[in-house]
């Protein structure tokens, strides 16, 4: 049997009355990119503090690698942080900054300095040592922060949002460049975020949080194709959530579902859909046409509103348009729902 | 279009304006060190009688100017170390942690400092008198460290408030327990809030008349001396001399200090 890096056993984490974490279970594999995902204030940023040691569980166990580090403080651990806002030491080097954590071990002057080069050159900017961190732009920052974080080849590395202060192009950049570090130096990363999109790009498997409590846990397929929970259901990507009557109709029971948009096809009154197909009726009520692809509300019998995505393959602007007012036919199989509980 | 571009010439009346509001400042200064030269030993007579630099001879050989002079700095010394140490420290309290009474610790530490002298003058005077304590070379510190500490917690707090909290904690999470974080990371985000703090201190307590009146005993310092020169003049000139003497004292480390905070404002502002 294998240990887990991180387990979190039944943790709590109270600040007062406010439930910031409220009994969470969670074990994250060693050499996974984890993603903590969730709105500002699910308790993703408390969880990730809590592994750094910069707050403490109110109750329950945190274990690294199988010991038990619920009360040891940040500078016994061997986790390592890139924070939100780099936290780069202003009065140091860029050299001087990425070696403090080996200064601070005591390690030999010229060993600092090899590994220090060899880390420049893993975040791609050799040549920047002697630089301070005001003379460097935001990504260069970030980098700067990942190598002395990674300089320490800790066991887990732990990402406070790192991309939030970038802009797209950056942020998206250096999704794929976070990555790839993972997979060479092969250390598990956990990732704070609340951008469903980043999340879905990196990781192995994300977990979504919500008030405090894990709602999903899973790979990024299982989570948008399978959402467990109505919040997940519109937290990732956008869902129809169908239930009463109309699902009982469609499916038999009065259960919740979600639908993903992209999965229905809006079809014509008089097509047959295949067997293992639902479907309902309805009229468009709305279109917005995205370029790519047009988005369809669609008021379906019952009175529920439904989302629709069709991609543009053949279909121009004006085709689209015209299709206001219509009755349609909405088809989708039966594989693509998602029962949501309740 | 009127332009307002900077680089334009101001008007004739505000520049007469300028000059004329700097000269009223500095002539006064620059009479002092004009009479430091002078021959006539009694009165400011101008133009001046004749040129000499004998009173800076004089100066040198007066035992009670040294023994002011001596004191004076010994006193700026310990009361800027000091202010130092109790300003930091009530300043990182009052950053850190928030506890009952916060807010009121600004508003006491700045007390002594607005208040008129006189009033923590008679204030320390009656508290010194009441608890016995003789009055030394040490009252004198004590009441110069009151307002001293508010210039050091003034700067220092600012600093702390610039400091990313984070820093700290990326410390930690690189592996220094907090008397490496303190050694590494505050000190030297401190470093030139603590020197700007510390002069300005220095500066104050080093020309500081009328608390010392209250808290001194027999002792006279150098502000004191000069003030009793004039009341009983004996060599006149030597005054000036020890006036010019002194605005260069304080003239250096202010303007090193004003230096110092414009440097690290720029630098920390890009930082940010």
């Amino acid at each position: 049997m294998t240990t887990s890096a991180v387990r979190f056993e039944q943790v709590s984490r109270h600040f007062g009355e406010v439930k910031a974490v409220d009994q969470v279970d969670l074990e994250i594999q060693d050499g996974e990119f984890f993603s903590m995902l969730g709105p500002s204030g699910s308790g993703k940023t408390t969880c990730l503090r809590m592994i750094a040691g910069f707050d403490r569980p109110t109750r329950g166990t945190i274990h690294l690698y199988g010991q038990d580090v619920s009360d040891l403080p940040p500078y016994e651990r061997d986790v390592n942080t890139v924070f939100q806002d780099y936290a780069l030491f202003p009065h140091m080097t860029i050299d001087e900054n990425i070696a403090y954590g080996l200064m601070i071990k005591g390690v030999s002057k010229p060993e600092r300095r090899d590994r220090v080069d060899e880390m420049l050159d893993l975040v791609q900017l050799p040549g920047f040592g002697y630089r301070k961190p005001s003379q460097l732009s935001g990504g260069q920052r970030q980098r700067v922060a990942l190598a002395r974080a990674l300089i320490n080849h800790p066991k887990v590395l732990l990402l406070d949002e790192p991309l939030g202060a970038l802009d797209l192009k950056l942020r998206q950049q250096m999704q794929v460049e976070l990555k790839a570090i993972q997979k060479r130096v092969g250390i598990t990363f956990i990732f704070v975020t609340h951008d469903q999109e980043e999340a879905l790009t990196m990781s192995d498997r994300i977990a979504v949080f919500n008030l405090g409590k894990i709602e999903q846990v899973g790979t990024p397929a299982d989570i948008y194709e399978k959402p467990a929970t109505p919040f997940v259901a519109g937290f990732v990507g956008t869902s129809n959530l169908i239930s009463g009557e109309v699902a009982e109709k469609l499916t038999g029971s009065r259960q919740m579902f979600s639908v993903r948009p992209e999965k229905i096809h809006l079809g014509l009154p008089t097509d047959t859909p295949g067997k293992d197909m639902l479907s309902i009726g309805g009229v468009v009520r709305d279109v917005v046409y995205l370029g790519l692809f047009t988005r369809y509300l669609v008021e379906a019998e019952g009175g529920i509103d439904l989302v629709v995505v069709e991609q543009n393959l053949k279909t121009t602007s004006m085709d689209v348009l015209t299709s206001k007012g219509q009755k349609v036919l909405l088809f989708w199989h039966k594989d693509h729902i998602s029962r949501v509980g309740g | 279009m009127p332009s307002k571009n900077y680089g334009e010439k101001a008007s004739l009346g505000l520049t007469l304006g300028a000059i004329g509001g700097l000269l009223f400042l500095h002539v006064p200064i620059a009479i002092i060190f004009l009479y430091s030269f002078t021959t006539d030993e009694a009165t400011y007579s101008f133009p001046l009688p004749g040129v000499t630099t004998k009173w800076f001879g004089v100066a040198l050989q007066r035992a009670d100017l040294w023994a002011a002079l001596t004191l004076s700095l010994r006193v700026a010394v310990v009361a800027t170390i000091a202010a130092l140490i109790l300003g930091t420290l009530a300043a990182a309290a009052v950053y850190r942690s928030n506890f009952f009474g916060r807010e009121a610790i600004s508003f006491l530490l700045v007390l002594p400092i607005a208040l008129p002298g006189i009033v923590t003058g008679i204030a320390l005077r009656s508290a010194i008198g009441t608890m016995n304590i003789p009055f030394s070379y040490w009252t004198i510190i004590i009441g110069h460290a009151t307002f001293c500490i508010v210039v050091v917690y003034n700067n220092v707090l600012a600093r702390f408030r610039r400091m990313q909290g984070s820093q700290i904690e990326a410390s930690m999470d690189l592996g220094a327990n907090s008397f490496q974080t303190f050694r590494y990371v505050i000190l030297p985000n401190m470093a030139t809030a603590l020197l700007a703090g510390g002069m300005l201190a220095f500066a104050l307590s080093f020309d500081e008349v009328i608390v010392t009146t209250f808290t001194a005993g027999q002792q006279s310092t150098l502000p004191i001396w000069i003030f009793s020169q004039l009341v009983r003049p004996r060599d006149r000139p030597v005054t000036n001399v020890v006036a010019s003497i002194v605005i260069l004292i304080t003239f250096l480390p202010i303007f090193l200090a004003q230096r110092i905070s414009a440097q690290s404002s720029e630098t920390e502002g890009g930082a940010k």
